[in-house]
């Protein structure tokens, strides 16, 4: 089943490549957890937009298959990540990422 | 299971029991150590006729493949040398252990079961037929020393402890380096395949060994210039630990000096020989000379095991069969009497809370029993005829008369210097006048640590005179030694 | 081989007694405890004169064999312990005067605290001693040999709370090491030559050894077996232990410092004449070092006041005899003087305790005088060795130390002279320690009382055995070896010897009972002199500024705190350091701000991809 005016594969790249580095330009500038969370799971997601690109591309089940996983890992991630904001909430009633400081030393 | 395995295994479980016991009950604790230590005893006992009967070759061996590749196996067995190093250990560590019994309260179960870890990483080094399980071991005996030191010490503990660590790992980083170097060029962690193999490689690559093992092994020793963690070490470390560390673990160094270094690599230890025998002569009379004016006791010990420790490096390097004779019976006697005197120091402390030679005076006169086993221990120390080290000093320095006479008469000026350290510090510590400050607090020897110190001077005694039992065996392995460094065997392959 | 004789009883005896007052005397009643002390003894003279008695003239030596002690390679060192002449001498000395001074020290120690122990260590000191005289090889000598220093310093220090006997005691030990150094040394050395160090091995393979002209390997030996003699036998330059021994009770200063302990080194050089016969520049060292210690020790005892410190100058000038004797090869001359001077000098020793002990401790000579009324029995049995140490005819001091001189002609003329002085010397101060201590007037303030019978009973044995001792032991000490000069004329010697004697006596008494100021004026007028030899040279000062200090010094700030502290822990904390400091500029990357790592891994990740661009690795 080919399309007549089937969009080029460098399309969908482009687009993923726009999307991971709005993804690495929100993580890096904002300083909201909730939002740079928000950064992390478009920058996965942009991943998983190329690996389907090239997976049509090239005929190949695997990118697909990476796909799938990277879904699971960003669920469990999202889960668990949102536990740890939730906690990091309570204790210091902020989400400025700023406060959030104690890994050194 | 053969009892050299459950000889290991026992320290281990104790280990683990002790670990979960609750930490309030200290009582529990050292009991299961206590039993553990003289279980462990008990199966070390039972190897005597079999390795006396049989002393040149390793007994009770356990060969069990462990990890593919790398080749690495569980291979352990025992032979008329690293028998007495592994009974030393198991003896040492029950007395330890009863000496610590009152005075360690502070999370007690975490203190015994260290103890026992610290006895299997010790046995386990003295076992090991595999060097690569040896490594392991090796590590596994550093780690319980630098909690030890580091939770129940003295006097600025935690820098003692790591400069002991770095030290330590400096070294062994190095052997590591040397094992992984030689398992590249023949194949093989096996040390029964190793002492033939080692002829064929290259004579560049084996010096690049030899240097690593020896600087790792004279770190441990320790030999001059690298001995300067020893005092800080000793001297910061609970007293009982220190028991274990100067009886025991600075016999890992001496041992793996003679059996690694000379047993796998003899043509580069011939030729090193006058060098390294220099080091054990400067650390004779040097770690002599400031043991002299140490105000401490226990440091005055410490720097006394240097020197001890440089006579059986020469006897070593000596490279004849008196020297090397000399040298391990040396090993298990120093064990005894440094293991005694530190244990009276630890009685002293225990009484008065201090080290100070300063702070004592007349206990001769308030604790006679005390003082006549210190001075038991004390002359044991300096080598008096009719107690262990006697024998010991005394071949080592025929063996080094023999390979060159400038260093017998170097090595036994620290044989006088010997006599002025200990007997001034005696002197300075049991006669005079009664301190004010001991008073009071010098009670004479209690049961349990009359319990403690006999069986240690039972055996320096013993071992000064019916020499035979433990000589001979020691003898056969070293002849067994010198005939595979020299003989056909090797030479065979050489060609 | 004659059948054995359990030669081994002998130390063993005194080695029980030791462990029973050691480990249960505290317990024990006095009685007991003196009891087993000298039963133990006893126990061990009977036993050497029914050995001696069995082994009938002791043609060969008879040895026994117990067990193998040390085997390592191709030496073999046995427990083994034999009888010869020489043997028999000094098994006779050590118990027989060993026997009468334990009976006496029951009298002198018994106000003493530490009874138990006191016998305890005189008997561990017998098993040493006699260990020392009967082993069959150098090894088992020099357990004897550190054994019994190990009891001499023991003995010393025996009176706890006193620093100075503490010190004392430690320099006796620590002086005799460096004897014993030179001991070891020397066994190493035989061991390297001959293979062994059985008694019998050795000296057949040196005896066919030619005599050194030129110093050689025997020269070598014997010149450290010598140095060891020096250490035990107090000679110059290790003499220095001796006098301070006097610290030590007087019984004591008795059996281990005059009467058998320093003996060792001259037994030691007789028992090894095959190797010092080979090895003549060995023996004119010995003479030398003999006669110089004879005479700076003579005159320092003329300068003394402590009536112990007197005796014990004397012992050490006495010992520097008997090696002038061994240097001219008269061994067996030597060893005879070993024989009396253990008799005159141990009553001079127990006299002189007895003298303290009646007057409740007190050593100083300016304090006593006119005691031979009060002591008269002290006074009677000190007369015999004063006549004896002095050399008057009919004593047997006079009989050795002829002997002695008279060997010592036949090597060297000077010698000769110089010892005459000596021995002049000799007679005139214990002739002045005599004069001070029993004639005149009474000085101090304790009452004298006599000593009770088990002190005076063996004085009076000794006493006789010092006049007549001589005479009994004349044939058995000549039974040991080569025959020495003293057969023939040498009439005119022997009277210049006794002139020196009567000599010295007749310039005592005319300066000590005639006129007393004389010997103030005398002192006064050698000004500097005298000051210097009443100082004894200043040896020890001299040791102390020399060895002592810098040794210390040295090691506590150059070694100590310089090369250990500052010099290595500095280079190793140096490591440290500099690690530590990279580590302090690297952990300001790690600001603990998330949004920081993030920019490290983005810029890393970048880094990682412009690398691969150029080298070409994308494609």
């Amino acid at each position: 089943m080919m399309l007549p005016n089937a969009v080029p594969v460098s399309w969908y790249l482009i687009l993923s490549a726009i999307l991971f580095s709005m993804g690495v330009a929100g993580f890096l500038i904002r300083r909201n957890i909730i939002t740079v969370f928000m950064c992390i799971e478009l920058m996965l997601n942009a991943v998983n937009l190329s690996f389907v690109a090239f997976s049509y591309e090239l005929k190949k089940i695997d990118g697909q298959l990476f796909t799938f996983f990277v879904m699971v890992v960003a669920a469990a991630e999202a889960a668990v990540g949102l536990a740890i904001i939730l906690t990091v909430f309570r204790h210091r009633m902020s989400l400025e990422i700023d406060d959030v400081s104690s890994l050194k030393n | 299971m053969s009892p050299l395995n459950l000889m290991l295994v026992v320290p281990l479980i104790g280990f683990l029991i002790c670990l979960l016991t609750p930490k309030e009950n200290e009582g529990l604790a050292r009991t299961i150590a206590l039993g553990a230590s003289l279980l462990a005893l008990v199966f070390g006992l039972g190897m005597i006729g079999l390795v006396v009967a049989m002393p040149t070759g390793f007994q009770y061996q356990t060969d069990i493949p462990w990890i593919s590749t790398p080749n690495i196996h569980f291979h352990v067995g025992v032979d008329g040398f690293s028998l007495w190093m592994v009974l030393l250990t198991a003896l040492l560590t029950p007395l330890s252990i009863l000496a610590s019994w009152k005075s360690v309260q502070h999370r007690a179960n975490l203190y015994y079961a260290f103890i026992l870890l610290l006895e299997f990483g010790v046995l386990g080094v003295f076992v090991s037929l595999d060097m690569f399980l040896y490594y392991v071991f090796w590590e596994i005996s550093i780690v319980p020393v630098l909690f030890l030191i580091g939770m129940w010490g003295t006097e600025q503990r935690s820098a003692a402890a790591v400069k002991f660590f770095l030290y330590t790992m400096t070294g062994s980083v190095l052997m590591l380096a040397g094992i992984i170097y030689l398992y590249t060029k023949t194949n093989t962690f096996d040390f029964t395949q190793l002492a033939l193999l080692t002829a064929n490689i290259p004579h560049e690559a084996r010096w690049l060994m030899f240097l690593a093992f020896l600087f790792a092994f004279s770190i441990k020793t320790p030999l001059f210039p690298l001995h300067t963690w020893l005092p800080d070490t000793y001297a910061s470390a609970p007293t009982p630990v220190t028991v274990l560390l100067a009886g025991v673990l600075s016999k890992m160094g001496t041992y793996s000096l003679l059996r690694f270094c000379v047993g796998l690599f003899p043509n580069e230890a011939k030729e090193a020989a006058p060098w390294v025998a220099a080091l054990a002569v400067i650390s004779i009379i040097y770690g002599a000379l400031v043991a002299i004016v140490q105000p401490n006791i226990k440091r005055l010990v410490a720097y006394s095991s240097i020197s001890h420790l440089g006579f059986v490096v020469l006897g070593i390097f000596a490279f004849n069969r008196w020297g090397l004779d000399g040298a391990v019976y040396q090993m298990v006697n120093h064990g005894i009497s440094t293991g005694a005197l530190f244990l009276l120091v630890w009685f002293l402390e225990d009484r008065r809370g201090s080290l100070a030679i300063a702070d004592y005076g007349g206990v001769a006169r308030v604790a006679p029993w005390l003082s006549t086993a210190f001075m038991v221990a004390t002359l044991g120390s300096i080598g008096l005829p009719m107690l262990g080290n006697f024998v010991g000093e005394f071949l080592i320095l025929q063996g080094a008369a023999k390979a060159s006479f400038v260093w017998a008469v170097f090595a036994s000026v620290g044989v006088i210097l010997s006599a002025v350290y200990m007997l001034w510090m005696y002197q300075r510590v049991f006669f005079g006048e009664i301190a004010e400050s001991i008073a009071g607090y010098m009670p004479d020897l209690t049961l349990r640590e009359t319990a403690v110190i006999l069986p240690l001077i039972v055996l320096m005694i013993w071992f000064g005179i019916s020499t035979t039992g433990l000589l001979e065996p020691i003898s056969a392995a070293n002849g067994a030694l010198l005939n595979l460094i020299e003989g056909p065997a090797r030479v065979a392959v050489m060609k | 081989m004659t059948e054995s004789q359990s030669l081994w009883l002998i130390p063993i005896l005194p080695l029980i007694g030791a462990a029973l007052n050691g480990l249960l005397g505290r317990r024990l009643p006095k009685m007991a405890v003196s009891a087993i002390a000298i039963l133990s003894v006893l126990g061990s003279f009977l036993w050497v004169m029914k050995c001696l008695s069995a082994l009938g003239n002791l043609d060969t030596p008879h040895a026994e064999h117990y067990f193998t002690w040390i085997q390592s390679g191709a030496l073999e060192i046995g427990v083994d312990f034999m009888v010869d002449r020489l043997t028999r001498i000094m098994l006779l000395i050590v118990t027989g005067v060993g026997l009468l001074i334990h009976i006496y020290a029951v009298g002198y120690m018994d106000h003493e605290e530490g009874f138990s122990r006191f016998f305890s260590y005189l008997n561990l000191f017998m098993f040493f001693m006699l260990t020392l005289v009967l082993a069959k090889n150098f090894l088992l000598v020099f357990v004897g040999w550190e054994g019994v220093g190990l009891a001499s310093y023991l003995l010393i220090g025996f009176y706890l709370k006193e620093k100075f006997a503490g010190d004392a005691g430690k320099k006796a030990f620590i002086v005799n090491r460096i004897g014993d150094f030179g001991f070891s040394l020397a066994m190493f050395l035989i061991v390297i030559t001959f293979g062994s160090l059985d008694f019998t091995k050795v000296f057949e393979a040196a005896a066919k050894m030619p005599v050194e002209a030129h110093a050689g390997i025997l020269t070598a030996i014997a010149l450290l077996l010598f140095v060891g003699a020096c250490g035990k036998s107090a000679q110059m330059p290790l003499y220095v232990w001796l006098p301070d021994a006097m610290a030590g009770p007087t019984p004591v200063s008795a059996l281990i410092h005059a009467a058998t302990m320093v003996t060792a080194g001259v037994y030691i050089v007789a028992r090894a004449s095959v190797i010092f016969d080979r090895a003549p520049i060995a023996l004119d060292v010995v003479s030398y070092i003999g006669l110089l210690t004879a005479v700076v020790a003579a005159t320092i005892g003329v300068t003394q006041y402590d009536i112990k410190k007197v005796f014990a100058y004397s012992t050490v000038s006495q010992l520097g005899f008997m090696f002038m004797a061994c240097g001219a090869k008269a061994y067996s001359s030597g060893i005879f003087h070993v024989a009396t001077h253990a008799f005159f000098k141990a009553v001079l020793f127990l006299g002189a305790g007895s003298v303290i002990h009646a007057l409740h401790g007190e050593q100083d000579m300016r304090n006593m005088g006119g005691l031979r009324s009060k002591i008269p029995q002290t006074f009677a049995t000190l007369c015999f060795a004063w006549l004896a140490i002095s050399g008057v005819p009919g004593f047997s001091g006079a009989l050795s130390k002829d002997e002695i001189l008279i060997a010592v002609h036949g090597k060297s003329e000077w010698m000769f002279w110089v010892g005459v002085v000596t021995a002049g010397i000799t007679a005139f101060y214990v002739s002045r320690a005599m004069f001070m201590t029993f004639f005149g007037e009474y000085r101090g303030k304790a009452h004298p009382h006599e000593s009770p019978l088990s002190m005076t009973g063996p004085l009076w044995v000794l006493a006789l055995l010092s006049a007549a001792g001589g005479y009994l032991m004349r044939d058995l000490v000549h039974s040991i070896g080569p025959e020495t000069a003293s057969h023939g004329d040498h009439g005119s010697l022997e009277f210049i010897i006794v002139a020196a004697g009567l000599l010295g006596i007749g310039l005592a008494a005319f300066m000590y009972l005639m006129n007393r100021g004389l010997s103030q004026s005398v002192a006064k007028a050698l000004g500097p002199v005298y000051r210097l030899v009443y100082d004894k040279y200043r040896v020890d000062e001299f040791y102390d500024a020399a060895l002592v200090r810098p040794i210390q010094a040295g090691s506590e700030s150059v070694l100590w705190k310089g090369l250990d502290v500052l010099l290595i822990d500095g280079v190793v904390n140096g490591v440290g350091r500099t690690a530590s400091a990279i580590g302090g500029i690297l952990r300001r990357c790690q600001g603990g701000h998330v949004p920081s790592y993030a920019t490290w891994i983005v810029l890393g990740a970048a880094l990682v991809l412009i690398g691969f661009q150029l080298v070409g690795g994308g494609r």
